[in-house]
């Protein structure tokens, strides 16, 4: 222990180390602290959290876990983004590359494709939770909105994506969906044409879902998702009230009710 | 609030010659600034260790899915050739399973663009509403209102559509029964107590979600060719 501790505090005390993180071991409370306000990508959480907030069965870190999907996405997306042309036979004969010619490439597919049915299915699950804990209430009510946006942009992300592998599975399943675009009153034609570069699903279709779901969707699901877990934060933090229904607002007129609803509970 | 008037808003703009001292407390809008006297623990490492078991634990299943689950692929796309059923993906069969039932204006634009509204004015519509649990006062009314709501609701989708549908009626009546169950029986046990708090938000989303379950799970697993009735472990599934 001793001599591990010494070698740590070596690394830590480095000009080099500390000019990129700019403290010592995280063993005080001050170093703690510095170690989530000090960091870009931590200080999303304050320094200090309730202890019944992080509890799993409060969250199950349904939320966390929606971006943990995303983020398993991203990479593995990039990934096969080095092998994929969007144009028609080449989409197709590149999912056969990946899994007969490209070295692990049968697994990344195989890994992309279960993380988006993961992500799909964690966000609407995050969703629930949000909605039975009562966490959508004021202050909370615009992070649900943004919330909604959210789920809508999952859901888009995987059914532009569920077009690339240009199989008959992908084709049918985004002709039935499209056709959809049709019953809308009076544009429902526009809006296909607009969706699809075409009348029907064809290669233009590919292309656009294709940018889609590479660029447009992903870029506005980061921000969006930042500005969710922002608040998150400014709002103060997960909600504690009570679980299923009342809320607990001290110094709000509904504390009447809410400590009856404290006493079922 | 007679003390407001010693402040001064400042609008100068030389932050050096006028230094803000900015402190904003909106009593309400901010619950962050509530005092509570919650045990609190450091976010390193408390937290952060949880979100580092939860990151790997999340990974490792998707990992030992990915080694194990291929993706499918079929062969490759044919415009001449329609598979029967085509269906879209999981999570727009239940607005696939309600295409069979209404025509696409009613499924696929009007009943899905109600559904995103819903979910968007949640929060504000509720406030009005959580204010006292729902059978509070004026019991036998709201009671009326409620059966007579179901009544309708019902009449519509047994009625309207090219055939009943009924994964929206039956969740429908298991719901208002047991939204219905503190009104019959006031004050019988600590259940019945608290569905008695339950918000009428809580129950309509509760239908909502049984409902959209329900539709999902027939078409996925019970729908076959030409959209009729099969089951999942006689003919697997398409
Ligand atoms: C890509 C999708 C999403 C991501 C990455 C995400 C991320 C998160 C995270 C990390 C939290 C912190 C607490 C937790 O894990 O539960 C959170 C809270 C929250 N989310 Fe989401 N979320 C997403 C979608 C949604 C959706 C679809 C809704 C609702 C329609 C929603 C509404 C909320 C609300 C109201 C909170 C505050 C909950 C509280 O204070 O207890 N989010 N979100």
């Amino acid at each position: 222990m001793a001599t591990s501790r010494s070698i740590l505090e070596a690394i830590t005390r480095n000009r080099v180390y500390r000019s990129i993180v700019r403290r010592g071991l995280a063993d005080t409370n001050r170093n703690r602290s510095l170690a989530i306000f000090g960091n870009f990508f931590l200080h999303i959480h304050p320094v200090k959290v309730n202890l019944r907030a992080i509890a799993f069965t409060r969250t199950f870190y349904l939320g966390g876990l929606s971006a943990a999907a995303f983020f398993i996405l991203v990479v593995t997306g990039i990934f096969l983004m080095f092998y994929y042309h969007p144009s028609v036979p080449r989409a197709f004969e590149d999912m056969k590359d990946l899994e007969f010619v490209v070295y692990m490439g049968l697994f990344l597919r195989n890994l992309h494709r279960w993380a988006a049915h993961a992500m799909v299915a964690l966000v609407l699950l995050h969703m629930v939770r949000v909605f039975f804990a009562g966490a959508y209430r004021p202050p909370r009510e615009f992070n649900w909105v943004i919330g909604v946006v959210l789920l809508l942009v999952t859901i888009l992300l995987s059914y532009t994506g569920y077009l690339l592998p240009w199989d008959q599975l992908a084709y049918w399943g985004v002709t039935v969906g499209t056709n959809m675009a049709d019953a809308v009153p009076f544009v429902g034609e526009q809006i296909k044409f607009l969706l699809l570069g075409g009348n029907s699903v064809n290669e233009n279709a590919l292309l656009r879902f294709y940018v889609l779901h590479c660029v447009v969707l992903p870029a506005l699901l980061v921000l969006l998702a930042s500005v969710h877990i922002w608040r998150v934060r400014k709002d103060g933090g997960i909600y504690l009230g009570s679980p299923g229904g009342e809320e607990k607002t001290s110094g709000s007129k509904e504390d009447d009710i809410s400590t009856e609803s404290k006493a079922a509970d | 609030m007679s003390q407001t008037l010693k402040f001064k808003l400042e609008t100068d703009e030389n932050a050096r010659q006028s230094p803000v001292r900015l402190v904003v407390v909106q009593g309400e809008q901010r619950p962050a600034v509530e005092v509570e006297d919650e045990p609190q623990v450091m976010t390193m490492p408390h937290l952060l260790v949880r979100e580092g078991i939860a990151l790997i634990t999340f990974s490792l299943l998707l990992v030992l899915l990915a080694i194990f689950v291929d993706a499918p692929l079929e062969e490759m796309a044919n415009p001449q050739k329609t598979p029967n059923p085509a269906k879209a993906p999981w999570y727009f069969l239940g607005l696939q399973e309600l295409l069979h039932y209404y025509p696409p204006l009613i499924s696929g634009v009007l009943l899905p663009g109600l559904v995103v509204l819903a979910l968007v004015v949640i929060p504000y519509f509720n406030i009005n509403l959580e204010r006292k649990a729902l059978w509070e006062e004026n019991r036998a009314r709201k009671l009326a209102y409620v059966w007579v709501s179901v009544a309708v609701l019902s009449a519509i989708f047994l009625f309207t559509g090219a055939h009943p549908v009924w994964p929206l009626v039956i969740p429908l009546w298991a719901v208002a029964m047991v939204m219905s169950l503190p009104a019959v029986f006031p004050q019988q046990g600590r259940f019945i107590l608290w569905l008695g708090n339950r918000s009428l938000a809580f129950w309509i989303f509760l239908w909502f979600l049984i409902a959209s379950v329900a539709l999902t799970v027939i078409g996925v697993a019970f729908r076959g060719p030409g959209w009729e009735y099969t089951l999942p472990w006689r003919d697997g599934i398409y």
